[in-house]
């Protein structure tokens, strides 16, 4: 069992991110560094006490802490996949608490866009090529279909989720893609594994984010308002991650809602706004039935009539999420949650918004919850 | 048959080749671990359940029932593109285990969720015999 001392005590003392979109005259270490210096500007930390570093997706620490001038006595390189987000500030959180380092650098950089990455075929080879099957939205496309088969979830209920969500990036001026669509849109959108279509996928753009975790004392001596990791999540779900699981990873994000909110002192209720991973749509309503916002069946209905935009009844990925502001595997929406808390986020701020919760529906699946320090 | 459609081939290795020879002379085989006398797939190097390391490769039989599907619009190969849009199933087989394939004939005319299938084999593809799944 996660330790419940550990609730409060760390905070996100920074947070910075490089533009979204396409640079190919950069490569993933600049846009990192680019993302360091945002977080270092927003946050006003003297970068020489900085201690400790993971890297994500960005190629290889060792250059990166060269081009940014950073001699960690921690550092941690983790496999550039998405789930790797949350995993990172649960780690770092360890790292912080053990005290293997007093200041965390989280660093993610993806350059997916300019260097043509499709997430499918050649690039991650299988067992199940022959039968012509890859890419992740394959798993949601098939994930989805059981859904429609068993609760009778409809496509035009899933379309609830890419509508909400690019409303919030019209309103986002760092967001990628900023032309709001409706439903019938969604219906009549480019097939590209059915039952899914080119507006239940995520962008591939490229960018880069920065987070700085510390102790909530020292936090304090920073320019912005600490934002507190209250509550932490985690179970994987790994014995059968080569085909789609059975259950929408219903129990582990059961297992983890069981950690999360505890540890925080809340309850689904509580939530004031939802940072959902959504790669693909159908991702959404899993995590929306297993953390308990909904029963299990109920998601379709649960987000009907724009329950998950501003002013509903659960604003979810305010920035737009993957699917429309960035696609930065988790990290840019644990941004969007410590700027909600912080309340700087404009045009799409969430009013007297003090609980924002972070989940992501994956093999390994995990949730954080931030509130004010 | 097609000549301008072809599939990714399977990457054989010593723990998966048994599958694949098996399904050269259209068998649709199991390991069954020598040990524990579990099965399991796809193939792993140890028994996932004990972690002994031989298995008895025999015949399934062959019966599944359907647990979803989807069709392909985009291609992520080559040879792929020709033959879009595809169906790929996800199947329940009768020994418990699950794994992908492919729907023909009235299963893939008419898709029905938890349908009974019975396993069939395909030669459509160059240099590959494919276990797919038909309506039992």
């Amino acid at each position: 069992m996660i330790d419940p001392r550990l609730s409060g005590k760390y905070a996100v003392a920074g947070v910075g991110t490089s533009a979204y979109g396409k640079f190919p005259e950069k490569d993933d270490f600049h846009l990192a560094a680019d993302a360091f210096a945002d977080a270092i500007e927003d946050c006003g930390l003297d970068k020489s006490k900085i201690d400790g570093l993971a890297v994500c997706r960005v190629p290889h620490y060792a250059p990166m802490a060269e081009m940014i001038g950073l001699q960690p006595r921690w550092t941690l390189q983790l496999p550039p996949h998405g789930r790797m987000s949350g995993i990172s500030i649960i780690e770092a959180l360890a790292a912080l608490d053990a005290g293997y380092c007093d200041y965390a650098v989280l660093l993610y950089a993806n350059i997916g866009r300019s260097r043509r990455i499709q997430y499918g075929g050649e690039e991650s080879p299988g067992f199940w090529d022959p039968w012509g099957f890859t890419s992740m939205g394959a798993i949601h496309a098939m994930l989805f279909r059981e859904h429609m088969e068993r609760y009778g979830t409809t496509t035009r209920q899933l379309a609830e989720v890419s509508v909400a969500f690019r409303k919030h990036a019209v309103m986002n001026p760092s967001a990628v893609m900023r032309e709001a669509f409706t439903i019938d849109d969604h219906e009549a959108a480019r097939m590209i594994c059915d039952p899914l279509r080119l507006l239940d996928y995520c962008l591939i753009n490229d960018g880069a984010v920065c987070l700085i975790l510390t102790s909530v004392e020292r936090a304090k001596d920073l320019k912005k308002k600490p934002v507190a990791i209250a509550g932490i999540g985690a179970q994987d779900a790994l014995r059968h991650a080569s085909y789609p699981q059975a259950d929408f990873w219903f129990d582990a994000l059961q297992k983890t809602a069981d950690q999360v909110y505890p540890m925080a002192s809340v309850g689904p209720s509580d939530i004031d706004a939802l940072m959902v991973y959504d790669n693909f749509s159908p991702t959404v309503l899993f995590s929306l039935e297993g953390m308990g916002f909904c029963a299990p069946g109920e998601a379709g209905a649960f987000v009907e009539g724009g329950t998950l935009g501003l002013g509903g009844a659960l604003p979810a990925n305010t920035d737009g999420g993957h699917l429309s502001n960035s696609y930065m595997q988790g990290w840019a929406l644990n941004v969007e949650a410590v700027r909600q808390v912080r309340g700087e986020c404009g045009a799409r701020q969430v009013p007297d918004c003090e609980v924002v919760q972070y989940v992501a529906a994956t093999p390994c699946t995990r949730s954080i919850i931030y509130r004010p320090a | 048959m097609l000549t301008d459609v072809s599939r990714p081939l399977p990457k054989r290795t010593p723990v998966n080749a048994p599958f694949w020879e098996h399904a050269d002379r259209q068998i649709l085989a199991l390991p069954w671990c020598e040990s524990c006398g579990k099965t399991h797939f796809p193939p792993s190097p140890r028994c996932p359940h004990c972690l002994h390391d031989a298995f008895d490769w025999r015949p399934a039989s062959g019966r599944a029932t359907l647990v979803s599907w989807v069709v392909f619009h985009r291609s992520y190969w080559d040879g792929v593109a020709a033959d879009v849009p595809y169906n790929v199933c996800l199947v329940e087989l009768d020994e418990g285990v699950r794994m992908l394939s492919n729907l023909v004939g009235a299963a893939e005319e008419a898709p029905r969720y938890k349908m009974p299938l019975k396993v069939t084999f395909t030669d459509r593809f160059p240099d590959l015999i494919l276990p797919v799944f038909d309506a039992a």
